[in-house]
This record gives C-alpha cells, sequence and structure tokens, in this order.
C-alpha cells in the first residue's frame, strides 16, 4: 500500500520537489541556441567597426532585434543553468556556494535584461 | 590474478596526498580520474566546460558592446575602439572559438542524449569537436571579417 498523497501522485515529484526541469531547460536552450549562435555570429560580423547610426539602423529591422532578444534570453538561461552545476561540483562550502548560487543568477539575469534594454532603445530609434 | 597493488587496489600514496586520510593499507578505491590513462575524451568534457564559463564571462564584453550602442556615440566610439584594438580582436577570436567548440561539443551531448555515440566513434567526434572549433573559427576571422 502506498502512503503518499493524492497530490503526490499527481505532481509526480519526491522530496526533492522537483523533476527533470534542470535537465530539459538545459537541453532545450542549447538546441535554440544551435540556430540563434549563427545568427547571432553573422550580424556582429556585419556590425563590425560600425557607428551608432548604422547600429541603429540595423536594428530598427523588428526580425533581427527579435532574434537577438531571443538569443540573449535562450544564452541568459542556459549559462545560468550551466555554471549553477559548476558551483554545485566544486564548491563544497554551504554558504559561499549559496552567496555564488546567487551571483550566478543575478549576474545571468542582469546581463539578459541590460542586453535586451540595450536593443529595443536602439530597436525604437537609438 | 590481480594482486593487490594493481586496480582497484592502490597503496597508499600510489595517488599522492588524496587519501591521507585513509588509515587502512590496500583498501579497494572507486575508480579514479588518476587511475586512467588520459583520453580525448576526457580532455574534452572538462573543455566543453572551460569553454562554457568562458562564454559566461564573454558576455559582459556582448552586454558592454550593446549598452554602449544604445548610450552615446562616444560610449560605443569606446567600445568599438577596444574591439578594434589587436588585444580586444584577440579576446573576439578566442570568444569565436570557445563558441564553436562548445556548440559542436553540444551537438555530440544531443547525440549521446540519444542513446548513440557511446563506441569507438566517441573518439571521431571528439577530434571532430576540436577540427570543426578550428576551422570554423579560422573562416569567420579570414574570410569574414
Amino acid at each position: 500500500m502506498s502512503f503518499r498523497t493524492p497530490l503526490s501522485r499527481v505532481t509526480g515529484l519526491g522530496s526533492a520537489k522537483s523533476g527533470t526541469e534542470h535537465f530539459w531547460n538545459q537541453r532545450m536552450t542549447a538546441l535554440a541556441n544551435v540556430p540563434l549562435m549563427l545568427f547571432s555570429v553573422w550580424l556582429v560580423i556585419t556590425l563590425v567597426g560600425a557607428d551608432r547610426a548604422q547600429m541603429v539602423a540595423t536594428f530598427a529591422n523588428p526580425f533581427i532585434t527579435g532574434f537577438a532578444i531571443l538569443t540573449i534570453l535562450s544564452a541568459a538561461i542556459h549559462m545560468r543553468l550551466g555554471l549553477q552545476v559548476v558551483i554545485e561540483d566544486y564548491v563544497h562550502t554551504e554558504s559561499t556556494k549559496w552567496l555564488l548560487l546567487m551571483l550566478n543568477s543575478f549576474f545571468a539575469f542582469g546581463v539578459a535584461i541590460i542586453a535586451t534594454v540595450s536593443l529595443l532603445k536602439l530597436s525604437f530609434g537609438g | 590474478m590481480a594482486t593487490l597493488d594493481q586496480w582497484p587496489f592502490a597503496r597508499r600514496g600510489q595517488i599522492e596526498g588524496a587519501f591521507d586520510a585513509m588509515a587502512e593499507p590496500n583498501r579497494p578505491l572507486s575508480p579514479h580520474i588518476l587511475i586512467y590513462k588520459q583520453e580525448i575524451t576526457m580532455v574534452m568534457s572538462i573543455v566543453h566546460r572551460i569553454t562554457g564559463v568562458g562564454l559566461y564571462t564573454g558576455t559582459a564584453f556582448l552586454v558592454w558592446w550593446l549598452a554602449a550602442a544604445a548610450i552615446s556615440d562616444g560610449a560605443f566610439a569606446v567600445a568599438q575602439g577596444f574591439f578594434g584594438h589587436w588585444f580586444g580582436k584577440l579576446i573576439l577570436i578566442g570568444y569565436t572559438w570557445a563558441l564553436f567548440h562548445h556548440l559542436l561539443g553540444g551537438l555530440r551531448h544531443f547525440v549521446w542524449d540519444l542513446g548513440k555515440g557511446y563506441g569507438p566513434e566517441r573518439y571521431t567526434m571528439a577530434w571532430a569537436t576540436i577540427g570543426g572549433s578550428v576551422v570554423l573559427t579560422g573562416i569567420v576571422w579570414l574570410f569574414l571579417i
């Protein structure tokens, strides 16, 4: 006989309270990153040595800005999950580990937000 | 017939310093990285992680570049000047290589996720990742920029 509550059975999660989200999100963003990064490499190449007016003209195209923001978001999620594992693997002092995990989130979200706002500002005319 | 100084039995001190706390000599050890012969797949594993951390850190440059473009002509000129300088270019070439290496390494992981590629072909995939990352970096920097 099972002692699991109905809620526990429905969610299918054990005492860890989470399942394969970390693994799945890492693979999903990895797959998204393949075309997005190839696009970004091409984009950056076209902007080598550009001035600001050229940047504004390029990002006036909503498709370019849209894909650039997708790249940033997918990369930020992917790198946050990745560095989380690196920290968990090598840092075994609990206090340092949690501090670094927090800084990891701050950095990833900071990168995502600053880049996105910058891209939107350029897109709307600089 | 395995003797007691062969794996999985290691003499105390065989792996220097790592097992100082162990009181028993000849105690069986779990497989340890230092016991194995170095293989290309082992190197690729840690390089995948190192390039990942490198790409992570390098996003700070990307953010600087985009934010400078969004802020002012002067700020963007400083950023473009940095990336046009040989030192800035060196960082960008390194970043390009790390990106392609991590990307191709990621494709290897997809193959493994599908339950394939665990045979001798793993060496081919490892060398293809190294070769491919160098070639793609070369194409970008020799022909496109």
